[in-house]
């Protein structure tokens, strides 16, 4: 379970968050839905343990990894999987290199074990055949599936997925986020994911949050949110301009 | 540091103190990026292929630079000192004033400062793409120290690469004074090299190599924090790399002459 309580940053005197809490069922997928430069991606960083809050707890398990550090926040990110925006793929690596990296450095797992599952994972997503190729070499919606590939490789209990279908077709959207129920079917890991995939998320989800103004101001199952009488839930789902309000 | 709310007449104080305040805390994260490297590079796991990548990156690809300009560095010298001490008679010190010109003074400081345009501006750009394009922060959050990866590695192969590159340069710069001295104005070999002995001791050469050592450690330690700590975009990878180049060649002038005064 993740359990964010009165989550508050701003940024030189911009405050992005303002008192967030969430709960992050053990098992479930949820998504933080909400207007871009809302404070999404700055919430699943403070998540990873790449930013630090001004005031708050963020508890994993009972821990509050908002006031760890060193070691023991790296122990903490050992049962983490985190898929970037844009891949963050090593681009001096091939895409089998960089699904085998965690395998060596985290795991150091010995390489023929390390090939034995690169394959699998590579399968898993669909890509066989692009181990030697680099990530500049595939196209926007592979990198995504060779990024997906590798957060899960090691098999994490929580998965971080920052706008994983940003810039791709509606035809791809769709393809990862299957990929990503299938995936989590295999693996039951927890889920927490960043989209604008507005319907298409209501199909992957399990809980979906809708982040406005610095706090999640509803949070619910797909069904719920899409017939919310929150009008700023109801704005951004229909994707009304802000003129119509 | 911006939107003071002291008094009129105290605001140029006021800005000061903030730049103050801005600067001690620049200066500190500066010293703290490298003593976390260096505890990085003298506790286990050691990255011996990353070690190795970054000695091709920093060194050996920089190595026609480093012999075009020790060549033509003890060309020029050669013939400059040459019509000089000419006037005076003097032309049997062409092989020391050539020598001890490039082992105390040129060939550590041109050899850094090639190094840093050469490789220091990649290095910068590199951790700066890695930065912006959020591949640091996919080690960072796989529990591996982006210190020991990244930046460890860099400063071991400065401080291994540069002494190498600077004793290249010397080898290559007296040749060069040897061509235009010998080969082209007529003064003997044995003059040349005789002197050349007579005149250069082990404490010039030492002189070169701990300022060469220190220039390999300035050089990587600035190129891979300005990388570091980029800025937003493909302006602010420029903006570090320009930084990082000039400051890196400043800090090199700087500490050139600091050493030259408290060595030997």
């Amino acid at each position: 379970m993740i359990k964010v309580e009165g989550l508050w940053k701003s940024f030189g005197g911009n405050e992005v968050l303002r008192g967030l809490d969430l709960e992050v069922p053990t098992g479930s997928i949820t998504v933080i839905i909400g207007r871009s430069g809302g404070g999404k991606s700055v919430f699943l960083r403070h998540l990873i343990g790449l930013v630090r809050p001004d005031a708050g707890r963020i508890l994993v398990d009972d821990v509050d990894v908002a006031r760890l550090g060193g070691r023991a926040l790296d122990d903490v990110r050992r049962r983490y999987g985190v898929v970037f925006q844009g891949g963050a793929l090593f681009d001096s690596m091939t895409c089998g290199e960089n699904v085998a990296f965690p395998l060596r450095e985290k795991l150091r797992l010995p390489r023929t074990e390390i090939v034995k599952r690169v394959d699998a994972a590579l399968g898993q997503v669909g890509l066989e055949g692009v181990e030697a190729k680099y990530p500049a070499e595939i196209s926007g919606g592979m990198r995504k599936r060779v990024a997906i590939a590798r957060a899960l490789v090691t098999e994490p209990e929580i998965v971080f997925f920052d706008e994983p279908t940003t810039g791709l077709d509606p035809v791809l959207v769709n393809t990862i986020h299957q990929l990503i129920a299938d995936l989590h079917r295999r693996h039951r890991f927890t889920a927490v994911m960043v989209s604008h995939e507005i319907p298409e998320i209501f199909e992957l989800a399990d809980l979906v949050a809708m982040l406005y103004e610095g706090r999640i101001v509803e949070i619910g199952p797909p069904a719920a949110i899409q017939a919310s009488d929150n009008r700023v839930v109801r704005q951004f789902i229909r994707g009304e301009p802000e003129a119509a309000q | 540091m911006t939107g003071s709310s002291a008094p009129l007449v105290l605001r140029p104080f006021d800005l000061l103190g903030g730049w103050a305040i801005w600067l001690v805390a620049s200066l500190g994260r500066f010293g703290s990026f490298l003593l976390e490297a260096l505890g990085a590079m003298v506790t286990p796991p050691f990255k011996f292929w990353a070690f190795v990548d970054r000695i091709d990156f920093i060194g050996f690809r920089s190595l026609l630079i480093i012999l075009l300009t020790g060549a033509f560095t003890g060309m020029v010298l050669g013939l400059q000192i040459f019509l000089v001490l000419s006037r005076f008679g003097s032309e049997a010190f062409l092989g020391p004033a050539v020598a001890l010109s490039i082992i105390r003074e040129l060939g550590p400081v041109l050899a850094a400062l090639m190094v840093t345009g050469r490789a220091g501006s990649a290095l910068t750009a590199e951790i700066g793409i890695m930065r912006i394009t959020e591949q640091i922060d996919a080690l960072t959050v796989m529990a591996l120290s982006p210190m020991r990866y990244l930046v460890a590695p860099s400063i071991f192969a400065g401080i291994l690469t540069f002494p190498l590159m600077t004793a290249i340069f010397d080898v290559v710069g007296i040749f060069g004074g040897y061509l235009v001295g010998v080969e082209l104005l007529g003064l003997s070999a044995g003059t040349y090299f005789g002197e050349m002995q007579s005149f250069v001791d082990i404490g010039d050469v030492l002189l070169g190599f701990w300022k060469s050592i220190s220039f390999g450690i300035i050089v990587t330690w600035v190129c891979t924090y300005k990388g570091f700590h980029v800025g937003h975009g493909a302006e602010g990878v420029a903006r570090a790399t320009t930084q990082a180049v000039v400051m890196s060649s400043v800090l090199i002038l700087v500490w050139d002459y600091f050493l030259g005064t408290v060595l030997p």
